[in-house]
């Protein structure tokens, strides 16, 4: 990815703007931020993270291209959307703050040993063996992300939680032996898969533009 | 009121603020007829509950006066109040409009004595103090009001504080018999000049206005100065009535953003910069004024204004849209929160009282217009040629300050005598 990487700093030298508005999803909103600073004061994440949304659009604009793909702003975003409620201009702040995570990821510049993101790749793996999220094994891969011991600790915490799931019948044991899925698997890795190609035929062509 | 003479080379004017009084006198003195209707009991609209203007800080009951003494003077100007129209037909030279007039209950023989005010038991919320107290059901609207004529509240009307206002009358000035009238009245042009009203800034949610109480938007503030105010002249925190030191100025509330009012109001920046005076000239060095602002947009000759209230220590200038208010349960001190654009620091700051600037948005709404005209977006009536005959002035036509709504009124006046001497010059 960082041959990707190299090629988008070389095409979009000193115009980081253009670069997130042809390349991130709902990129072009950026340039109509008028830095009220509502988006930031509304954030419920704020004082956590290290960019508010306002600050990250300066940023953009600013050209300061490696401080917003490798902050952690994004990937600290819960999704709760007063941002995009309260927005003068009517930004969808949310979605931008997500097409950047993902955009950076992409790039293989976000931040290591982001928590956000690592469980964002075991629900993605997850999901992708059958076309439906097996609960119970997410919830292991999540106790065990951070090594085997505090993994066992974590799950035998969480015990008496997985058990009354279990007798309420909101948790099937049983989904560790393999799960439910979708009816057609090979139907459904056809479909990712060529989505994912022709995502990166956009990203290919946007590159040679 | 059926003596009303009017043909086609007659100029409506709808609405009595400061730029339907401008219109309708530069018109009348230019020696046409006009008609000059108000929904309100006197003339002169929302200028009458300001305390000053900017950039000047003169009082505009001075101007008042002048426009009072000119309508008063001029034989050609007709005014009607308590009416309002309800429909215009008709096309540029010949327009026939419809209007209907509420009681006054009060005729001519009134003395503005102020007895039945006396007589009178029921009180009822002051509008003209933006309902932050009280008047009676027999009232005059504010002292200087012109016609100076009591008012007699319709919802005393067969109650016994009616009986007891005749009653008191020594001039037989009270007549209860007084029935809702519609009128016809022939106009070549008309000149719109309904104005503007306050945003509802209940609608701004994280501002709390409707939960906090000492939450409160620039006009009421504007009130609390006069000394006929509803506060006699000083700046009392509603929760408690103590007087407010520390004041947060809050800027474009409602305005320039698309989920209240689209449009900048133009007036706020500079209404707000204006108010922070107000907090220096109450308490000297004991005041202090802190503007939450996106961008100050004080115009062309406004921006020596503006340098000088930022000369001013007391007055702080906050970069930031504010994102929530929360009230100290405590104190009732209203806590501002967000984050400031330059240097991104996080605040929560608590104010003794915040004033919220809020927008302007026509004062008739878009969706009910009583007449056939092109309005924008925001409610503004367009200038279009498919207007024909009726012209907008001042507020009716874009968010305005007083000086610019003048401006504007004195030019639709000329355009509406441009039309009656075009009609005019056809019947001779």
């Amino acid at each position: 990815m960082s041959d990707l990487n190299t090629q988008l700093v070389e095409k979009y030298r000193n115009n980081f703007l253009q670069e997130v508005k042809d390349n991130v999803e709902e990129g072009d909103w950026v340039k109509m931020c008028m830095q009220c600073g509502v988006c930031s004061g509304s954030c419920p994440m704020g004082p956590y993270w290290d960019h508010p949304p306002q600050e990250i659009f300066m940023m953009i604009r600013a050209n300061k291209r490696e401080e917003v793909l490798s902050s952690n702003s994004m990937w600290m975003c819960t999704s709760c959307y007063n941002c995009i409620a309260r927005c003068p201009r009517e930004l969808p702040i949310t979605h931008i703050m997500h097409g950047l995570a993902h955009y950076a990821k992409r790039l293989g510049l976000a931040p290591k040993n982001q928590p956000t993101i690592k469980f964002s790749q075991l629900f993605w793996d997850n999901l992708m063996k059958k076309g439906r999220v097996n609960e119970l094994k997410l919830g292991l891969s999540l106790y065990f992300m951070n090594g085997f011991a505090e993994g066992v600790k974590k799950a035998w915490k969480m015990k008496d939680i997985g058990l009354g799931m279990t007798l309420t019948r909101r948790l099937n044991p049983l989904e560790i032996l393999g799960g439910h899925g979708v009816k057609d698997q090979t139907g459904f890795q056809n479909m990712i898969k060529k989505a994912q190609e022709l995502e990166a035929a956009r990203i290919e062509s946007s590159v040679k533009k | 009121m059926s003596d009303v003479v009017a043909t086609n080379q007659t100029i409506l004017v709808v609405g009595g603020g400061i730029s339907g009084m401008t219109a309708a006198l530069e018109a009348a003195e230019t020696g046409k007829q006009v008609i000059l209707i108000e929904k309100r009991p006197f003339i002169g609209g929302r200028v009458t509950q300001l305390y000053k203007y900017f950039p000047k800080l003169c009082h505009p009951t001075c101007g008042m006066e002048i426009n009072q003494r000119r309508a008063k003077a001029n034989t050609n100007l007709t005014i009607l109040t308590l009416a309002e129209v309800s429909d215009i037909s008709g096309t540029e030279g010949d327009y026939t409009a419809t209007i209907k007039m509420q009681p006054r209950y009060v005729n001519d023989n009134c003395t503005a004595c102020g007895a039945c005010n006396e007589a009178v038991e029921t009180e009822f919320d002051n509008d003209f103090n933006y309902n932050m107290d009280k008047r009676k059901g027999a009232y005059l609207p504010y002292n200087n009001a012109y016609p100076q004529q009591f008012v007699l509240d319709s919802r005393i009307i067969g109650t016994d504080d009616a009986d007891k206002a005749k009653a008191a009358c020594k001039y037989d000035a009270i007549d209860l018999d007084m029935q809702e009238e519609t009128l016809e009245i022939k106009a070549g042009a008309v000149i719109w000049a309904t104005g503007w009203q306050p945003f509802d800034a209940a609608k701004i949610q994280p501002y709390g206005y409707d939960r906090i109480d000492n939450v409160i938007t620039s006009v009421e503030f504007e009130r609390m100065m006069d000394p006929f105010g509803p506060t006699g002249g000083k700046i009392l925190r509603p929760s408690d009535g103590k007087e407010a030191k520390d004041i947060a100025f809050i800027q474009c509330a409602g305005s320039r953003d698309r989920n209240y009012l689209r449009h900048c109001s133009r007036i706020c920046c500079m209404a707000s910069l204006k108010q922070s005076t107000y907090v220096r000239e109450k308490y000297a060095d004991e005041g202090k004024a802190s503007i939450y602002y996106i961008d100050i947009r004080a115009i062309d000759r406004f921006e020596d204004f503006y340098q000088k209230v930022q000369d001013d220590d007391n007055v702080t200038f906050i970069k930031s849209k504010v994102a929530n208010i929360v009230e100290d349960k405590k104190t009732g001190n209203p806590v501002l929160n967000g984050v400031n654009t330059e240097g991104y620091h996080r605040y929560s700051n608590p104010h003794e009282l915040v004033v919220l600037a809020v927008g302007m948005e026509p004062s008739v709404d878009k969706d009910i217009f009583p007449v056939e005209i092109v309005l924008n977006n925001n409610g503004f009536i367009e200038a279009d040629n498919k207007n024909g005959g009726i012209f907008a002035a001042g507020c009716a036509s874009d968010a305005l300050d007083v000086n610019r709504a003048v401006q504007n009124a004195t030019a639709s006046a000329l355009r509406a005598v441009q039309v009656v001497n075009r009609v005019a010059r056809a019947e001779d």
